[in-house]
């Protein structure tokens, strides 16, 4: 995504927000789910990111955005994830941030970054 | 309009092979009718091209070595010496003794940029202090924004940023190149000793690589480039080699020690070796990074945000640092052993004789004064509407290429194949794979229409 951007001559700093957004949804979606799916829909004035996962679900959407909370395991902490800012950092950086998400079914977050 | 480069091709002996199109970090050069073509706009001359042509058909334009005797007087040389250049030559030579030999091969003054590099690491020091004490007053997740500072000593890895990272350039060094601050401060000192008109002092640096010459031609950061030539060190090498051998046995002869010069401090002279800058910031949160490629795979994570706790990187284009520059004659293996003695040398003479070397805080490194410009010449179209139509284009394209990125096409790859088409620099039809088929197709309408 972030070469596709580079190539269409997005600004660099919507660059960086859609990069930072898409890895923190990334990394979640490999600890939490192991893996999911990414679609990407770049449009001329907005990017569109939604990552869909059938893992465990979210139980309690408004404890998971905050800063520091976190349910990582311990192997994922060991190698430097799972600070509990993933959600918040997708938040910061993406200009609308939706969770679809059902415990034991699975999440879809999706976000937009306007360039 | 046109950039100005260093490296460049010579038609006559390139046959067209696809070693340099592979090889070119920036996808800049394909070869088209038999020949390889550079894309001047994504040249950011880092010479792995040079060093990977097997038909020494890639090299650097650098100027030719000056007729020393013809000149001088009214138009004084000066040799600007970097660390690098040290790395050459084993033992028993000397820092002193090349600096010498500099002279004997008819140098009015000879200076070493390990100068300007010691007056560089103490204002980036300066800087990054400056840096702390803003952070503390921002919030945290800002605060660890404006990290890590990334050193703008390669001018690679600065016109790598303006075309494919540019929202690092915020965190440049802002400062001139040791090379740009050493002739900045010949220049004033030359024209005070011989009183003459600053303009008419000539000043010729010596380098391990193209792209301080293109720093020269375009430069960086500034208007223009204080120095007035740029002579690659593989062609300086044998004359100096020549000299060297000539005044070592002089010496051993007479038993006496060459003349001193004024010296640079070893915070200057550690710079040719990768790692060597970072090292004299007084910081553990460093990181020295070399090899294009590699510098690329930090820089993406560095945008990325995934460099935490990291201060300050100095990334190198050339394996080992300036002593692995396409222009220079050791091998960087060797180059980095000699450079640990000459390094160590320093700081022995630097105790011995404080006397002979120059302080630091001499030279006053300016910040730049001309904001960096950004190289736009990976967008696909000025219009972000066309862009994105040709980038759909492309993607349906690279579809039916067969992906072998065999580059027999003369791209580096079927992606980049694929944009040449869209942009109408090619045809589909170039890629061999697919022209075997067309033929095939064609050959069987013919049998069909035989029969």
């Amino acid at each position: 995504m972030k070469k596709a951007l580079t190539r269409l001559g997005v600004r660099p700093e919507s660059i960086k927000r859609a990069a930072i957004a898409m890895y923190e949804a990334e990394i979640n979606a490999v600890i939490h789910a192991h893996g999911g799916m990414a679609i990407v829909s770049i449009y001329p004035d907005n990017v569109k990111i939604e990552i869909v996962d059938h893992g465990p679900g979210i139980p309690d959407v408004d404890q998971a955005m905050k800063e520091g909370f976190s349910t990582a395991p311990d192997t994922a902490r060991e190698m430097g994830f799972g600070a509990g800012m993933g959600l918040p950092n997708m938040k910061k950086h993406a200009d609308s941030l939706e969770i679809e998400t059902k415990v034991g079914v699975g999440t879809k977050v999706i976000m937009n970054i306007k360039f | 309009m046109g950039k100005l480069h260093s490296v460049t091709l010579n038609r006559e002996l390139c046959v067209g092979c696809t070693n340099c199109i592979k090889g070119c970090p920036t996808e800049a050069i394909r070869v088209r009718d038999g020949k390889a073509v550079i894309d001047e706009t994504r040249c950011i001359d880092c010479g792995e091209c040079i060093r990977i042509c097997p038909h020494h058909a890639k090299s650097a334009v650098t100027d030719s070595f000056p007729d020393l005797a013809s000149l001088h007087a009214d138009h004084p040389c000066v040799a600007l010496v970097p660390p690098s250049l040290y790395a050459q030559f084993g033992p028993p030579a000397t820092r002193a003794m090349i600096i010498c030999a500099m002279y004997s091969l008819g140098f009015d003054y000879v200076y070493e940029v390990a100068l300007g590099a010691a007056a560089s690491s103490a204002r980036t020091k300066e800087i990054l202090d400056q840096k702390r004490e803003l952070a503390k007053t921002l919030p945290p997740e800002e605060a660890a924004a404006i990290f890590p500072m990334i050193s703008s000593a390669c001018p690679v890895v600065v016109r790598l940023i303006q075309m494919k990272y540019k929202a690092l350039i915020p965190h440049l060094v802002p400062l001139d190149a040791p090379m740009e601050i050493t002739a900045r401060f010949a220049r004033a000192e030359v024209s005070r000793k011989t009183g003459l008109d600053p303009e008419n002092i000539r000043i010729y640096f010596l380098s391990p690589c193209p792209s301080k010459r293109s720093a020269t031609l375009n430069p960086l950061g500034h208007k223009k480039s204080e120095v007035d030539f740029v002579l690659g060190i593989h062609e300086v090498y044998p004359l100096l080699l020549n000299m060297l051998e000539k005044s070592l046995s002089v010496a051993a002869a007479e038993n006496k020690q060459p003349p001193l010069c004024s010296l640079a401090e070893s915070s200057g002279v550690q710079w040719a070796s990768a790692g060597g800058e970072a090292a004299t910031l007084d910081t553990e949160k460093y990181m020295a990074v070399d090899g294009i490629h590699n510098v690329i795979s930090i820089l993406e994570e560095i945008e990325n945000e995934q460099l935490p706790d990291i201060e300050f990187v100095e990334p190198s284009c050339c394996f080992g640092g300036c002593i692995g520059g396409p222009l220079v004659v050791a091998n960087p293996f060797s180059a980095r052993a000699r450079m640990r003695g000459f390094v160590r040398a320093t700081q022995e003479e630097r105790k011995e004789k404080p006397d002979t070397f120059m302080k630091p805080d001499m030279m006053d490194p300016h910040i730049w004064d001309v904001p960096l410009s950004e190289n736009n010449s990976m967008r696909l179209d000025e219009n972000i509407e066309t862009a994105l139509g040709k980038y759909e284009q492309m993607e349906k394209l690279l579809e039916t290429l067969p992906g072998l990125d065999c580059g027999a096409c003369g791209a580096p790859t079927c992606a980049a194949l694929a944009e040449d088409i869209v942009q109408g620099n090619a045809l589909e039809t170039d890629c061999i794979i697919k022209l075997k088929e067309h033929i095939r197709r064609v050959a069987r309408e013919i049998n069909i229409l035989d029969l």
